[in-house]
């Protein structure tokens, strides 16, 4: 599903964020990333859906490979990756409901699949209910299972998370976990980066651990 | 919104412009249509050698039409015009010379001028269409003129709506930045501002339109007296519906241009 090969990223100031980095995720599989801040994680979940681009070595997302991908390509390349944010980049204009309609208009959808396709993700969130009020009037964990929520809705294959329990009590923190893990499940390869060791040990999911740029 | 009005208000310059220029265009060549030429004979001459020169007249291919004006007929003319006969009465005696009014086939018109002042008995040939061709002087300058100020404004134009879709673009950054990370396409983040770069311009096309529309049919309203006491029938023609159409058109256009320019600059700095 998702490989990298010998993967460094240099940024402009001479800053090397990572060095030498291999590793494969199956399809299916639930994996966290974890490491210090500053280990290079969150650079590394940018290089699959091309947020960034390596500066040497190939990242092989679905068969394709992004370091070369066309500007063009990318897209594409996204709307078959779920992404959560740290913070949760939601839009706080328009409803819940409406941020998680907002990957289906760029797809074609007819109305009625995108509107039964927005419920059913919120309702796999525990949010069922709460679509026309605004993410500000959301708790953190809330609005963090919103954006799982619009990360989801579009059913994609790999669902990628930056520290998704970063700003969370423990509760909630758990309570975002799970919802990752039953993704998982459903077949959906799911990748976390966390520097909460203590709640990753409760799955069982494989561990990635960066340190120095390299994978440990 | 308010963009739009000004787009108006400086499209309404040129196109209200080329509205009056159009018109007085229309007069100078309906004038030099068929020029006339006034050949006046010395006041001297005698009736007969006035009318010995109509057979040369007849036989200059370069005339379609020849009339002769005997110098009382010329009298009465002039006694017609409301005021001057009082004024040609207290003359006593007939001041005005015999004259032909000839009218131009084809031909030089100078060189006609010329030849006819060289005929025997001719004090001053005077062709009508001189000042015909001094209006379209005029208008060519005017066109000129009017060329240069659409050219600035249509500029003007671009930069308002570049500047219109750069404060749009700011306001929904956020947006931009989430659609990109999750799957929208350039062309479909790029859409919406070329649709209103687009729906701005011609809305100010039509806000132009009218502005011009508007203020030549009060302009009419003054300038069919003015023309009236001139005996004459001319107005100051509107803006044809073609002409207003392609002034919205262009102002689209523009205004495309304008959020083209604009999006592929600043949407380039958004991730």
């Amino acid at each position: 599903m998702v490989s990298f090969s010998a993967v460094a990223k240099r940024y402009p100031g001479g800053q090397e964020a990572l060095k030498d980095v291999s590793f494969a995720l199956e399809s299916g599989e639930l994996a966290f990333l974890t490491g210090r801040s500053g280990a290079g994680k969150s650079t590394l979940l940018k290089l699959i859906p091309a947020i960034e681009r390596p500066t040497s070595g190939s990242v092989i997302v679905n068969g394709q490979n992004v370091a070369s991908l066309k500007r063009a390509a990318i897209p594409y390349l996204r709307r078959n990756i779920g992404l959560v944010f740290q913070d949760q980049k939601l839009l706080y204009d328009r409803s819940v409901y409406e941020n998680v309609m907002l990957p289906l208009a760029f797809s074609a959808h007819a109305p009625r699949e995108a509107a039964r396709r927005a419920r059913a993700a919120l309702d796999k969130v525990g949010l069922a209910g709460r679509e026309n009020a605004n993410p500000i009037q959301l708790s953190g964990g809330e609005q963090q299972r919103v954006a799982i929520a619009r990360a989801v809705v579009n059913r994609p294959a790999l669902l990628i998370a930056d520290e998704p329990t970063a700003n969370l009590d423990a509760e909630s923190a758990a309570r975002v976990l799970d919802i990752f893990v039953a993704f998982r499940q459903v077949g959906v390869t799911v990748l976390i980066a966390t520097h909460d060791l203590a709640l990753v040990e409760r799955y069982a999911g494989r561990i990635l651990k960066l340190d120095a740029g390299r994978v440990v | 919104m308010l963009s739009a009005v000004v787009i108006g208000v400086a499209l309404a310059l040129p196109a209200g412009g080329y509205a009056l220029l159009e018109s007085l265009r229309g007069l100078a060549t309906r004038a030099s249509l068929d020029p006339q030429v006034s050949i006046f004979l010395k006041s001297d001459l005698k009736r007969a050698e006035a009318q010995a020169l109509e057979r040369p007249l007849r036989a200059d291919r370069r005339l379609s039409k020849v009339r002769f004006v005997p110098r009382e007929e010329a009298l009465k003319e002039l006694n017609a015009v409301q005021g001057l006969a009082d004024v040609t009465a207290a003359l006593g005696q007939n001041p005005l010379p015999d004259a032909y009014v000839v009218t131009v086939r084809s031909g030089e018109i100078d060189l006609l001028v010329a030849d006819l002042g060289k005929l025997p008995g001719v004090a001053h040939v005077q062709a009508d269409t001189a000042w015909a061709r001094r209006l379209a002087a005029v208008t060519a300058i005017g066109r000129l003129a009017l060329w240069l100020l659409t050219f600035l404004l249509g500029l003007g134009l671009v930069a308002v709506t570049f500047n219109t879709i750069r404060l749009q673009i700011l306001t929904q950054r956020e947006e931009i930045e989430v659609s990109k990370l999750i799957g929208a396409t350039d062309s479909f983040i790029r859409r919406p501002f070329y649709y209103l770069g687009l729906l701005q311009g011609m809305a100010g096309g039509v806000l132009a339109s009218a502005i011009v529309w508007l203020a030549l049919a009060l302009l009419n309203r003054e300038v069919r007296i003015l023309a009236e006491s001139f005996g004459s029938a001319f107005r100051i023609s509107s803006l044809p519906l073609e002409d207003a159409v392609a002034v919205v058109v262009l102002a689209g256009l523009l205004g495309w241009l304008g959020a083209h320019l604009s999006v592929s600059k600043h949407l380039r700095e958004i991730g």
